[in-house]
Parts: structure tokens; C-alpha cells; sequence
């Protein structure tokens, strides 16, 4: 499938306590695509996340980002997430005292500068949270504020299929969830994939969260650097061998 | 298109907060005004103005006498900036107490107008009380709720009534003159506030509410609220306060005495919004008999300086207390706040639960009492305060205190001073929101127990004032 171009990547260096973490990413990705990226623990695939998202920990030394044209290299976090960038985090954060509900609308509302409409949020909500077979309290719970490792990646996945990105990057979503749940959060990606169309980013080691999803594009990244880029059966090879054959010297 | 933003720019940006809505004040012109300071001649003149009975000029004479006598208090915040003799202790309109609220004076109705205290009547209240400076100017309770034998009205028509002689029993029985410094004072110069009494197994299931303004410059407010819950019965009595600004000091120093009978249940909610040059020196104290409960609800956002900690004498067996705390201090303020409580009866049980935020400078303190004595066994008491640093400049300090004679008392202490963590800011920031509104989303969430324990309109007011806070600069 070859859409417009969502992300464009070029020569990108990016360092955290001046310490250099990736050394020249370059890709690019067009609405509707799957990619994944794979790699050794500490090779830089989760900095390639917080770098396109804009942590301010992450210092880009050089390179672009551009985010639908739109050169979004030193723009602010939450100037991303409006032109349409979502990151799925490895750790959802805790915050107490503020509803999952309350929290995903004033997160549309900063979005589209809209008032929501309280009826027609909640029905969305409600259906969202059955795809996820998340009971419906956890709407009126706090944000993360005492849910499991797997309801905290329903969350994020929740907040996906409610903000409806262009752009997501799936920072381990799969991580410590058992095989019913990421079953459902796998389930959860198609939905947002069917319903937007939007570009897919997803970091992962394994591969059961693929299962369901079509994948167009397989990068494996060893030290800062995307060494190779194929198709799905890039996948099935890496899960057969391992990364043995990437690693330098 | 390039999006950038400057970074000087990115960093939240804090601007004292936007008091508008508090800010207006009206003119003197009209208004019977004693000259600053404090003499005997001046609280003379005060108990002639009220014509009060010769018991209660008695104790505003003792009280001058201890007021001189006593020391400003050498522990919290320094009370240099208050001199007395530059606070005027009795201003009042030439008006009478209303109890239709058509009948106030046109200035002051726009003025309570403004703070949305008729709007809150005719909506949730069961009875209002407006106090102007040192006088009440409206006063009224709901026909069905006086029929039950509710009793709301001000303390000196109340003094003249048929709780006269309740009155003469209870007033500043709880808090003597001789407590400390500002209750002399307080015993000398009182003026205003309110009376209740809630007969034997009465239940007010709305509140009752009181708002004092202080209107006039470099004048003092000391309004007295002496609430009486008898057996079995219930109630919700609410109290906001606010002033406009001036560049010379005001002072409160009121005086709350609250007695709650065997079973009976009563929540004390306060929203304290003074300008940032008043002293809030103010006296609050409960006593519960057998079985009774005491909540207190507090938020303190305003003044220069507060020194506020209600005390609670859990005196019957099974009484408990609670109480739910939270206050803000921005540059130039210095918030020393938090509770006592005395366990005296058996099974008796207090929970302490309070949460400040600095910023801009700002100092919150918070001091704790707690003593158990030997008689109160089997009692639970537990602690526990948070506090929330918005910047470097800003200060929290935890002073606990504990007294515990008994040996099977249940006691638990639990202190937290944090900071936002820049991790929270990006989580929120990266779903779209401003860095600014993140924060301001963070510290809501942190007062939220909070503002769930106040009603509605309150819990609004209180958002509405930590939005107003955390405002900064937005691009």
C-alpha cells in the first residue's frame, strides 16, 4: 500500500547525557503502513521513540524528523501529538487524581481545540473499552493509578483508538503482557488500523502481537543504525536465527 | 512549515495570579469607622455600638488586659509586618441586618452578587449568612428547615434571643482569651458571625453557609461562629472568605467554636481565599461527645500570612474526627497550617489527611498535634501529609508533634514532599496537551481528594483558583 508520506527520517543522531545513541536513522513511512522494528536490548529502538515523540532527555545532534511535510524536528512534544504523532509507552505514567475518562478527553480537546461532546465521547469510550475487554470502571479510575502491567497497555491502546493518530509508535507494547492480552491489544491495533489508516511504528522482540496485523516492512537495528530493511518474512528469519548475523566485529 | 518554539519560551512561565475576581473593593464613603488601634477606650465603644450585656463587656475588658499581657507567639511565621495600631478593629455600613436580601444596600448585594453567594442560596443552601466587614448584612434561613427548630442567625441577636443565656456558657469556653495572643485580641474586638443551633435529632440535609468579605483598608475582621449540634442530629455548615487587595496589612483573627452532641455529626468546610496582605490569624475548635463525629473540610489559597490549625477534643468515648486539608502558597505568601487533635474518650479514632503545593517562593508549613491520653484507649489516630514543590524558590516543611500516654493506642504517621516529575509532564504532553496545562492537570489531580469533599461549587472555585495560579504565559 503506498499512501501519502506520513514520517520521513533522514540521517538522524540523537544522544542522551552526550552520550550517542542512534548514528544515522533513515525511513520513511506512508499512511496505512505496518512497519517493525527489531533489534538487541540497548541498540537504540526505544531512543528512536522518545526522539520522535520530543523528550527533551533525547537531544537530536543532527538529522530531520517530518511529520506530514512538516519539518518537526525541534517542535514540542505536544506540538506532535497535534499534528498527529502517538507513542504507546513502554511505562505508563501514574497520575493520580485524574480520571482515564477526563484525561482522554482533555487530551481530544487539546487536539482538535474542540469542545467534545460528552454523549458522543462516552459511546465511543464505552465501545472502545469492549474491543479491549476492559471492564468499564477503568474509565472512571485514576490514569494507570493502580492497574496491571496489561491494563496499563489496554490504556494505551484505548487512548489510540480514541485520538486516532496519524503517526503510532508502539514502544513494546507487547512487553510483560501474557498471551490472552496481547491478543486483545493485537486486536486493538487492527481496529485502529481499519478505522484510520494511520502509519504503525512497532518496537517489539516478539512476534505474537504480529500475528493478526499485516505487516509491510521489517528494519533490525543494531548499535544506533538500521542494518536491514525487508518484508514480513524478515520476521520469521530473525525469530528462526536471532540477530547473531547483524552484530559488527 | 517549520513548527519551532523558542525554549525560553517552553519553560511555563508564572505570573502572579489573576485576582480580579476577588480584586474589586468599594469605597469607604458611608461607613462608621473606630480609629486604628487598641484601646480600652476603643473596645468600649464597640461593646456600647452593640449594646452588649455586661457579662460580655466584662470579657472584652479581661481580654484587652490578656491581649497586652500575652507574647506574640515565637514559633511560626514572623507577624512583624501586623502592627495593631494600624488596623482599624470596627468598620461597618450604616445599613441593618437584612434578612431579604433585597433590602441590602445596593453596593454590597453587587458585591456578594459578584462572589455567587444569593446564586448558591437559591440553588443548594438551607440558609446564608453575608458579613461585611465587621457587621452581618444579610442574614436568613429556609422557612422549613427554621420550623425544625434550626437556629441560624447572627451572634448578636442571638445574645439578645432565646439562646441567650447557651450563649453566655459556650462563648470562648472552648478558645479562652487567655488561649493565646490573637484570641485576647479576638475576645476584645469580636464582631459578627454566626450562631446555630441544631435541636436533638434534627438533620439538615443541605448546608448552611457563611461568607465573610472584608472590604475596608487596613481594618480587622473578628467575626465569632458558634455552632451547637445536639444529640443525634446532622449538619453541613460551610464558611468562604475573600478580601480585595491593599498595599497595607489586614487582619483576621476569628474565632470558630464548634460542639458537636452524643451521635451527632457535623462537617465544617472552609474555602479561604484572603488577598495577599492579610494576616489570617484565626482559632477553630471542636469538641465531640459520645459517639459524635467532626469533619473538617479546609482549603487555604489567600493571605500573606496563615496560621491555622483547628483542634478537635475527641472527649466522648467513640468519637472521631476527621479532617481534609489543602493550601496553596505563591510568592510572597507563608501558609502555616494543619490540625490538633486531643483523644480523651475510649475507641476514639482522627484521621489527618492534607496536601500543600508551593510555588513561586511560596512556604507552606504544616504542623501536626496529636496527643492521646491515658484514658483514650483503644484509640487509632493516623497522619499523613503530602506535600507538592512546583520550583527551587518554593519551600514545604512537615512539623509533627505526638503525645501519646497509652499504651494500646494505634498511631500512624505518614509524610511525602515531591516534586512533578518531568516524566508525568511528558506523558500528558505527549497526548496533545500544553506543558503548562499539564502541570496544572498534575496539580489538580494532586488536590482531587480534596476538592471531592467539598460541594459543588466549591470544588469549582477551588479548580478554578489553581488554574488561576499555575496560569502562566500561553503563546
Amino acid at each position: 500500500m503506498n499512501g501519502d508520506k506520513i514520517v520521513e527520517i533522514k540521517d538522524l543522531h540523537v544522544s542522551v547525557e552526550d552520550k550517542e545513541i542512534l548514528d544515522g536513522v533513515n525511513f520513511e513511512m506512508h499512511r496505512g503502513e505496518i512497519h517493525v522494528l527489531m533489534g538487541p536490548n540497548g541498540t537504540g529502538k526505544s531512543t528512536l521513540g522518545n526522539a520522535l515523540i520530543g523528550n527533551p532527555r533525547f537531544k537530536v545532534d543532527s538529522g530531520s524528523i517530518k511529520l506530514k511535510g512538516e519539518d518537526i524536528t525541534d517542535a514540542p512534544v505536544n506540538e506532535r501529538a497535534k499534528l498527529g504523532m502517538f507513542l504507546s509507552f513502554q511505562n505508563p505514567i501514574e497520575v493520580p487524581g485524574v480520571t482515564l475518562s477526563a484525561f482522554i478527553r482533555t487530551a481530544l480537546e487539546a487536539k482538535t481545540g474542540e469542545r467534545i461532546k460528552l454523549w458522543d465521547f462516552k459511546k465511543k469510550l464505552k465501545a472502545c473499552m469492549e474491543i479491549l475487554q476492559m471492564d468499564e470502571s477503568y474509565a472512571d479510575r485514576d490514569l494507570n493509578v493502580g492497574f496491571s502491567g496489561g491494563e496499563k497497555k489496554k490504556s494505551e491502546i484505548l487512548q489510540l483508538l480514541m485520538l486516532e493518530p496519524d503517526f503510532a509508535i508502539l514502544d513494546e507494547t507487547d512487553s510483560g503482557l501474557d498471551v490472552d492480552a496481547v491478543h486483545t491489544v493485537s486486536e486493538g491495533i487492527r481496529e485502529y488500523q481499519k478505522r484510520c489508516g494511520g502509519a504503525l511504528l512497532i518496537i517489539t522482540h516478539s512476534t505474537k502481537i504480529l500475528e493478526s496485523l499485516k505487516v509491510d516492512k521489517t528494519h533490525v537495528m543494531v548499535e544506533g543504525r538500521i542494518v536491514r530493511t525487508g518484508d514480513a518474512s524478515l520476521v520469521d528469519e530473525i525469530n528462526e536465527k536471532g540477530f547473531d548475523d547483524y552484530h559488527e566485529g | 512549515m517549520t513548527i519551532m518554539k523558542d525554549k525560553n519560551e517552553n519553560k511555563t512561565y508564572v505570573e502572579d495570579i489573576d485576582r480580579s475576581m476577588y480584586d474589586f473593593r468599594n469605597e469607604d464613603a458611608d461607613a462608621f469607622r473606630l480609629e486604628d488601634g487598641l484601646t480600652e477606650e476603643i473596645v468600649l465603644k464597640i461593646s456600647e455600638e452593640k449594646n452588649d450585656p455586661e457579662w460580655m463587656r466584662q470579657l472584652r475588658l479581661k481580654s484587652l488586659e490578656l491581649y497586652n499581657k500575652i507574647e506574640v507567639p515565637d514559633w511560626g511565621p514572623a507577624l512583624d509586618g501586623l502592627d495593631i495600631d494600624h488596623i482599624a478593629t470596627y468598620v461597618r455600613k450604616n445599613t441593618k441586618m437584612a434578612d431579604n436580601w433585597d433590602e441590602v444596600p445596593e453596593e454590597i448585594k453587587d458585591t456578594f452578587e459578584k462572589l455567587g453567594i444569593p446564586q448558591a442560596e437559591r440553588k443548594s443552601l438551607a440558609g446564608v449568612g453575608a458579613q461585611y466587614d465587621s457587621e452581618l448584612v444579610y442574614h436568613n434561613v429556609r422557612e422549613d428547615v427554621a420550623k425544625r427548630g434550626v437556629v441560624y442567625t447572627d451572634i448578636e441577636s442571638a445574645l439578645r434571643g432565646e439562646y441567650a443565656d447557651l450563649i453566655k456558657e459556650k462563648f470562648m469556653h472552648l478558645i479562652p482569651p487567655n488561649d493565646h495572643k490573637f484570641a485576647a485580641l479576638h475576645g476584645a474586638v469580636w464582631s459578627g458571625g454566626s450562631f446555630v443551633y441544631v435541636p436533638k435529632g434534627v438533620k439538615v440535609d443541605i448546608p448552611l453557609q457563611s461568607y465573610f468579605r472584608l472590604n475596608a483598608k487596613g481594618a480587622g475582621q473578628f467575626e465569632h461562629t458558634l455552632i451547637i449540634v445536639e444529640e443525634d442530629a446532622d449538619l453541613h455548615f460551610i464558611e468562604g472568605c475573600s478580601a480585595p487587595k491593599y498595599n497595607v496589612a489586614n487582619l483576621h483573627a476569628g474565632c470558630v467554636e464548634l460542639y458537636v452532641g452524643r451521635n451527632a455529626r457535623l462537617r465544617y468546610s472552609t474555602i479561604e481565599n484572603w488577598s495577599k496582605n492579610m494576616y489570617n490569624l484565626n482559632s477553630k475548635r471542636a469538641i465531640i461527645e459520645e459517639g459524635g463525629r467532626i469533619e473538617w473540610v479546609s482549603g487555604s489559597f489567600g493571605s500573606h500570612i496563615s496560621c491555622l490549625y483547628p483542634m478537635s477534643i475527641l472527649k466522648g468515648d467513640r468519637s472521631t474526627m476527621e479532617f481534609t486539608g489543602i493550601s496553596f502558597a505563591n510568592d510572597d505568601q507563608n501558609l502555616d497550617t494543619g490540625a490538633k487533635v486531643v483523644h480523651i474518650g475510649e475507641d476514639t479514632s482522627s484521621y489527618i489527611n492534607t496536601k500543600s503545593i508551593s510555588k513561586g517562593g511560596g512556604v507552606c508549613t504544616f504542623r501536626s498535634s496529636l496527643s492521646i491520653e491515658k484514658s483514650a484507649k483503644r484509640s487509632k489516630a493516623a497522619v499523613s501529609c503530602e506535600s507538592l514543590m512546583l520550583d527551587s524558590e518554593s519551600r514545604s516543611d512537615t512539623i509533627p508533634a505526638m503525645d501519646i500516654r497509652c499504651a494500646d493506642a494505634d498511631v500512624g504517621h505518614e509524610a511525602q514532599i515531591g516534586r512533578i516529575s518531568d516524566d508525568a509532564v511528558l506523558y500528558l504532553m505527549s497526548r496533545g496537551m500544553s506543558e503548562e496545562d499539564a502541570r496544572a492537570l498534575i496539580v489538580s489531580g494532586f488536590a482531587d481528594n480534596v476538592s471531592k469533599e467539598l460541594p459543588l461549587e466549591y470544588a469549582i472555585e477551588m479548580n478554578n483558583l489553581i488554574r488561576l495560579e499555575m496560569k502562566g504565559s500561553i503563546g
